[in-house]
């Protein structure tokens, strides 16, 4: 009885929610739309990062390198080969699949700091080998390539509000994130994702129980690259642009402040992570040009030690403390694991 | 044939600021089994104090000394206020940490000293008695004052109860503190000596590379990389290991590769290395009991 009346209410909220969503778009701007946008594709992107870094352990300031690689490919298939806009993601999540899938051999044989290295060394590279003359052919070295958004395909007006490019993109967007999303809660919500926090709370019993270590911990990397390709491929549909610079060091450092402000292995956070990483930039931009980094840089400090569980650790401290129950409180807990148990130490 | 040796030359005085940077990341990684990533960013910000320091009158060799002692200070701070609480926390916690120092100091240093370039000034005008034809001034100064840290650290350690002590606390730390050796505090020591190593490095690179608050950006990869060559637990695997990428580096670059793809020659001397030599040319294995 009180199971289906939980669950009326649960399909009431997410129409509410999926009825707000769709007209959210015609209340604001179209500039605000845009920004709605970047929200949803950093959501990816910082999901991609955390089903490596929250889920699995493995840490990669380097994602910025697969968002810039999925970027380039969606552009040049747009640019040069006329490939239409919604074709292009499968390509860019399969290169960098690929390509993560390369960079996870290298990184099964490295522990922590050094995989945090070497991926930094990554992030740090590439945008030099996007300038590189050699292929200036196809990605336009130092300038870039230069897009057109996609117009919608039909007119359509809700509230007097035209259907523009921004809008229709955002409700493309919002498809690909849904999609994305229930990938990710399909994958790590099953025997996959146990035998990632496995591997991450302790590699050795979780081989002993049966978990193909290498095979797990380098597809692993493969699907958070080819998610983050993704959200790289939407972003250059949404910018109309890439260039080298775009794809900086500390682009990679944003993903992983999206992360631990959203919540380590937490799916929802990633949401939480992007509305930070887009909004608070904005904020902190009007102090001085400097600021959001060193706000970043406290609140990534300052997380680590007072909230290491992030947003959705802390709403779901919040709600156990409002249901009262110990049961519910346990549910944050697992989670809290990621950051408060030392690698490797046991856990009972 | 004179180019060759030209570009192996300045390859050699590129070495010695990769060789410093590197020995500055084995000294922490020795003590706390730490890569600090904000090394970089913390000697970019030195170099910024310095050249205030210059900007304001103070001879240049004055303000030399006085930012190593304040980045020997300010480095001995961080880790007693910013990482003591998390010495003992898993290995993601502090990879979190050190990014935020990284973009902390990156941000104050932009918001400080602003961003446009600023050109550094050097101890060893052109044309001075130690101009030679293969090596600048500036070339054979840094590698004389990089050689002049080496040997101080050198004997620092080999020869003080400081140091003694510094190097008892990172091998055994258990037994370190039953004779009486306060680890925390030595670490934090740690901290202070490579900080101050790192702004030694920074003021030295800082006239070739001009002044910006991403100047150590590429720097820091290269002294990774020659730590990592070199063995990380290995200061002196550091020192050569950064004589071998400086080397590697002006090679490569002027003449199979091109200048724009240095940083990826870094990156592919540090996955090269972690994957085919984890412990570099001279360091130890590390056998670890499960």
């Amino acid at each position: 009885m009180n199971e289906n009346t939980n669950n009326k209410w649960v399909w009431i909220g997410a129409a509410v929610l999926l009825v707000a969503l769709c007209v959210l778009p015609f209340l604001v701007k179209n500039f605000r739309v845009f920004q709605f946008n970047m929200v949803m594709i950093y959501a990816i992107a910082v999901l991609g990062l955390n089903i490596l870094t929250g889920f699995n352990g493995q840490i990669s300031l380097g994602h910025g390198a697969f968002y810039a690689i999925g970027a380039y490919v969606a552009a040049i298939l747009m640019d040069k080969a006329g490939v239409p806009y919604w074709a292009t993601l499968p390509f860019s999540a399969v290169i960098c699949f690929v390509v993560g899938y390369l960079m996870g051999f290298p990184a099964l044989r490295l522990g922590g700091h050094y995989l945090a290295l070497a991926t930094f060394a990554l992030a740090l590279a590439i945008p030099q080998m996007l300038k590189y003359k050699g292929i200036e052919e196809w990605t336009g070295g130092v300038q870039g390539i230069v897009l057109n958004k996609p117009e919608a395909p039909f007119e359509l007006s809700v509230l007097g509000q035209p259907l523009s490019a921004d809008r229709w993109l955002y409700f493309y967007i919002l498809l690909v994130t849904a999609i994305m999303f229930l990938i990710a809660w399909r994958l790590l919500r099953g025997r996959v994702g146990r035998a990632l926090v496995a591997i991450r709370d302790h590699p050795i019993a979780a081989s002993a129980m049966g978990v193909n270590l290498p095979v797990y911990k380098s597809l692993t990397f493969g699907v958070s690259a080819a998610f983050t390709g993704v959200a790289g491929a939407l972003s250059a549909t949404a910018v109309a642009f890439v260039s080298p610079d775009s794809f900086t060091s500390f682009l990679s450092i944003t993903f992983l402040v999206g992360v631990v402000v959203g919540g380590l292995a937490s799916i929802p956070g990633a949401i939480a992570g992007a509305i930070f990483i887009q909004f608070v930039p904005n904020i902190a931009d009007e102090i001085s040009k400097s600021a959001p980094w060193a706000i970043y840089g406290i609140f990534l400090i300052l997380l680590m030690y007072l909230m290491p569980t992030g947003v959705a650790g802390l709403i779901s401290k919040i709600y156990s403390r409002l249901r009262g129950g110990p049961a519910a409180a346990s549910a944050g807990r697992s989670v809290a694991s990621a950051v408060s148990q030392p690698v490797g130490g046991s856990q009972s | 044939m004179e180019a060759l040796l030209h570009q192996i030359f300045a390859g050699i005085a590129n070495g010695g600021i990769y060789a410093s940077v590197g020995l500055a990341l084995v000294m922490i990684h020795q003590a706390t089994h730490h890569i600090n990533f904000a090394q970089g960013e913390m000697a970019t910000f030195s170099t910024f104090i310095a050249w205030w320091l210059i900007q304001n009158g103070w001879p240049y060799w004055g303000a030399f000394f006085f930012t190593v002692a304040i980045s020997f200070a300010l480095g001995l701070l961080i880790q007693r206020t910013v990482l003591k609480p998390v010495e003992k926390a898993p290995v993601l916690t502090n990879v979190i940490v050190f990014v935020g120092l990284l973009v902390i100091f990156n941000a104050l240093a932009g918001w400080i000293f602003d961003h446009t370039i600023k050109s550094f000034p050097t101890p060893f005008p052109k044309g001075s008695l130690i101009d030679t034809q293969f090596f600048s001034s500036h070339e054979i100064g840094s590698i004389l004052v990089m050689l002049c840290v080496l040997g101080a650290l050198y004997a620092f350690f080999r020869f003080t109860p400081l140091g003694l002590a510094m190097r008892a606390a990172a091998q055994n730390p258990e037994s370190a503190r039953l004779v009486g050796v306060r680890v925390s505090w030595m670490l934090g020591m740690g901290w202070g000596l490579a900080a101050a190593i790192g702004a030694v490095a920074g003021m030295m690179i800082a006239p070739i590379v001009f002044l910006d608050p991403n100047m150590m950006g590429g720097i820091l990869l290269y002294g990774f990389a020659a730590a990592l060559l070199g063995g990380i637990d290995n200061p002196w695997g550091a020192v050569i290991g950064g004589f071998i990428v400086g080397i590697l580096e002006n090679l490569l670059g002027a003449y199979v590769i091109g200048t724009e793809l240095k940083l990826t020659v870094a990156l592919i001397l540090i996955v090269g290395t972690l994957t085919l030599k984890p412990d570099g040319l001279f360091g130890k294995a590390v056998v670890t009991r499960v």
